[in-house]
């Protein structure tokens, strides 16, 4: 239970190695890598961003190629293949994998190319059609559709806007240019929008037709070809045809390869891999012959590390204790019921130099806060289920949604202890399932007491649990402060807070106030009221006169020690905090109660009955999603603002070791 | 107007369902609309940014709550309303009217820093723990709210 203690490792070796040590050490992923220190005439950094940007180039090629094979050849998936985490694979597999590489690529590439022949195809086609539906007013012209006429007559074909027939269209001709006389018109095809026409005339007369034409709007059709549009359209055809035999070519070649997703994956991440390398080696310092690796390393591993990478390689490998000066990443270490919590105060902040891990005394605060928040064990026995089935069944699992899993089972535990204290099992479901069903009544008696028929009660302990949660967040600090031996911070910021608080409270107990509230009358002897009178004055004093003894102006001293005394006011509100533990416990059993009356509102007939289920199932699922999230959310908020505000800041670095941790699709076999 | 009791303590039950319901509405929907632009950038942050929208929803159930709570105490549901009188029926509003108030306007203000939260699990997700807490604070003041009207509700 703790912070992971980690010790500094530098690496010696030569060049000629440096393919095979990297590579280990990504593979078994477990040191941290500083960039190396200064440049000198001997040791210099290399330039691998170009090297990085290939490899890159190549992963996302990879990646775009599995797009495509998805959407030409689907994989068919379980909605739960998220669960089932990345392939693991031995060193050997690995090794096996990239002799492939070289085809994979050629393979990508085709796949990547056969894309771009679908999309060409796809436009070579639609624009087929589009010069097809074009070319159907000049469908009945049996001359090419540029002809301009022989030695002696000259020839127009074009449209002019609107409908127009002979009879119509040669007074206006005529209208326009009244020195035209002979010419022949006739219409190929017309419709609202234009009519298409063919007219001739002798080679002489051709300007004066022209001319009445184009008053009349006449313009050159858009389609120019040198045949007959019937031939033209054959032509057409045969392109289409043509471009949609292309398209499936190339989806059936992207189909054909489909085999290959495995490999594809495989260099996806191979290629994320070699990337991480390069970018790392861009960052070690080396000469003409050897290099130099510099980092981190948790403790339990640096000495096996050594032993690896000397008896492989001619190399100097030294670890020691990381100096004073720096500032160690943090990687925690917790028995497995507290582990699960981590990702919460990952979610907050590592623990910083010199801060306890508050891992191990959260964990059992969070599932015990989350479960009296929920406290429905009906909705304990679900998450327990759901969780423990997942966790079984898919042992891959990636590691982070597995830890959440194992924290939801113990927050699950602890809802269904709370619910059988409280006597709720989906709401009332028993109750109202005899009374509308069975005409009997059942009372489902609560092993403690019901929340809602005594509200006053469950808010005094909710207080209760919440200064017990902040007087342990008190000791976390008291130990910290303990342990460096600050005697001067222990005594006024822990021991005169626990005495002052003590004091005060033992005050409030035994007040009216208490009494009308709590609806218990606490009788205390006259002596304890005076010794926490005494209690509370004088622990008081010595926070105004002693907790900034670090400050050297007397009156500047007593001032800001009045306001840290000023603090009492802040742990009345964090006291009052935990009144959402009511709040929230009440939120899910009174919703619970709406949801079975709405329910058993259609009576005891079949129809009812399913009916009741279908509104049981629906709306327990939403209450409880509802409810979830709730319980989530505001356990979260208790810890890392009441509990958290008191010993813990965080803000440490976290460990990140070259490893192959970014890859989506494997991960190594843990070697020996 | 001789159940005058009773329908004043049905207008503290209906305002409770109504203002908070009114504000988590427009707070769950501002947040609904941030998130769904976060989501076009970054498909892979649904379930977070779903989460950081659900938040100014719960005062709407808060709100549910002290209806049904009060609908119960007044005799509503299990028809047959008892008989109350018009200073019971007053006190019944009145202790309804701290989760109407602050519900509907905590809501409002939640929806808003969920959009500020969704902004900030946009350009880090990995900093969603805390982006979370930053609406959740402002849910306090709901639940403090819920607390009164609860208690006094159950009290009279």
């Amino acid at each position: 239970m703790a912070v992971l203690q980690t010790q500094k490792i530098h690496i010696c070796a030569l060049k000629k190695n440096r393919k095979q040590i990297l590579e280990e050490l990504q593979r078994t992923g477990r040191v941290q890598i500083e960039p190396g220190g200064q440049e000198d005439e001997i040791f210099r950094h290399m330039d691998t961003a170009s090297a990085c940007s290939a490899f890159e180039k190549r992963a996302q090629n990879a990646e775009a190629a599995l797009k495509v094979l998805e959407t030409y050849a689907p994989e068919k998936q379980s909605p739960l293949a998220f669960l089932e985490g990345k392939k693991i694979i031995s060193r050997r597999e690995y090794e096996n994998g990239t002799l492939e590489r070289e085809q994979v690529l050629k393979d990508i590439s085709a796949v990547l190319s056969c894309q771009k022949d679908i999309g060409e195809a796809k436009a070579a086609r639609v624009r087929a059609e589009a010069a097809l539906e074009s070319l159907v007013p000049w469908m009945s012209l049996d001359i090419p559709m540029n002809s301009k006429g022989t030695k002696k007559t000259a020839v127009f074909i074009g449209s002019l806007p609107g409908r127009w027939t002979v009879e119509q269209l040669m007074p206006a001709l005529a209208g326009a240019r009244p020195d035209l006389d002979v010419c022949s018109l006739e219409i190929l095809g017309a419709d609202r929008d234009q009519t298409c026409l063919f007219a001739v005339t002798s080679r002489d007369r051709a300007d004066i037709l022209e001319d009445a034409l184009r008053v009349n709007g006449f313009v050159r059709p858009q389609v120019n070809c040198g045949t007959v549009p019937a031939e033209y359209a054959k032509t057409l055809e045969q392109q289409k045809e043509e471009a949609v035999q292309a398209e499936r070519e190339a989806a059936e070649k992207i189909r054909s390869l489909a085999g290959e997703r495995e490999k594809i994956r495989f260099a996806a991440d191979y290629y994320r891999m070699r990337t991480e390398k390069y970018r790392v080696l861009g960052n070690l310092l080396q000469s003409g012959h050897v290099f130099f690796i510099e980092g981190f390393v948790p403790v339990d591993q640096g000495e096996k590390i050594r032993e690896r990478l000397e008896s492989r390689y001619p190399c100097q490998v030294e670890l020691e204790k990381v100096p004073e000066n720096e500032e160690a990443p943090v990687l925690l270490r917790n028995n497995s019921f507290a582990e699960p919590t981590e990702s919460v105060v990952e979610a907050f902040g590592l623990p910083q130099k010199g801060e306890i891990d508050p891992t191990a005394i959260m964990a059992f605060f969070y599932y015990f806060l989350f479960g009296l928040m929920l406290s429905d064990a009906g909705y304990g026995i679900l998450m327990v289920i759901v969780c423990a089935v997942a966790v079984k069944k898919f042992p891959n699992m990636d590691a982070g949604l597995k830890k959440m899993l194992r924290m939801f089972f113990y927050c699950g535990i602890s809802t269904i202890f709370w619910g059988v204290m409280f006597g709720g099992y989906f709401g009332d479901v028993i109750p109202v399932v005899a009374e509308t069903f069975f005409h009997k009544e059942v009372v489902v008696p609560a092993l403690w007491f019901a929340p809602l028929d005594d509200p006053m009660k469950l808010l005094m302990f909710s207080f209760l649990f919440g200064i017990i949660h902040l007087f342990v967040g008190l000791g976390a600090k008291g130990y910290m402060l303990a342990r460096d031996r600050d005697w001067m911070g222990f005594f006024s910021g822990v021991a005169c807070w626990y005495a002052l608080l003590i004091g005060l409270i033992l005050l409030l107990l035994p007040s009216d106030m208490f009494a009308s509230m709590a609806g218990v009358t606490i009788v205390l002897p006259a002596w304890v009221g005076t010794l926490a009178k005494w209690m509370s004055i004088v622990s008081a004093v010595c926070i105004v006169l002693f907790s900034e003894t670090g400050t050297k102006n007397i009156a500047a001293r007593l001032a800001l020690g009045a306001y840290d005394l000023y603090g009492v006011s802040g742990w009345l509100s964090d006291v009052l905090s935990y009144s959402r533990l009511l709040a929230l416990g009440l939120a899910t059993g009174v919703i619970g109660t709406v949801i079975n009356t709405m329910g058993s509102m259609l009576g005891g007939s079949v129809i009812g009955f399913i009916l009741f289920w279908v509104i049981f199932v629906v709306g327990h699922l939403l209450n409880m999603a509802i409810n979830l999230l709730g319980a989530y959310v505001h356990t979260n908020r208790l810890q890392f603002v009441e509990f958290f505000g008191k010993f813990y800041e965080g803000g440490g670095r976290p460990f990140r070791p070259f490893s192959a941790a970014s890859n989506k699709y494997f991960k190594f076999k843990e070697e020996e | 107007m001789d159940n005058v009791g009773l329908i004043l303590a049905l207008a503290g039950a209906v305002s409770a369902a109504l203002f908070a319901g009114i504000g988590s509405a427009y707070g769950v929907g501002l947040a609904g609309r941030a998130g769904a632009g976060a989501i076009t950038e970054n498909p892979d942050l649904f379930s977070k940014v779903l989460i950081l929208q659900l938040l100014p929803g719960t005062q709407g159930i808060y709100g549910l709550l002290v209806a049904f709570v009060t609908l119960s105490q007044i005799g509503l549901l299990g028809g047959g309303a008892s008989e109350i009188t018009p200073g019971q029926g007053l006190m019944y509003l009145l202790a309804c009217l701290p989760i109407a108030v602050v519900g509907l306007i905590s809501a409002i203000y939640q929806g808003q820093t969920s959009v500020a939260a969704i902004g900030v699990v946009t350009k880090k997700p990995d900093q969603f723990g805390k982006a979370m807490l930053f609406p959740a604070m402002v849910e306090t003041y709901a639940i403090l709210a819920l607390l009164i009207s609860i208690l006094a509700v159950f009290s009279l």
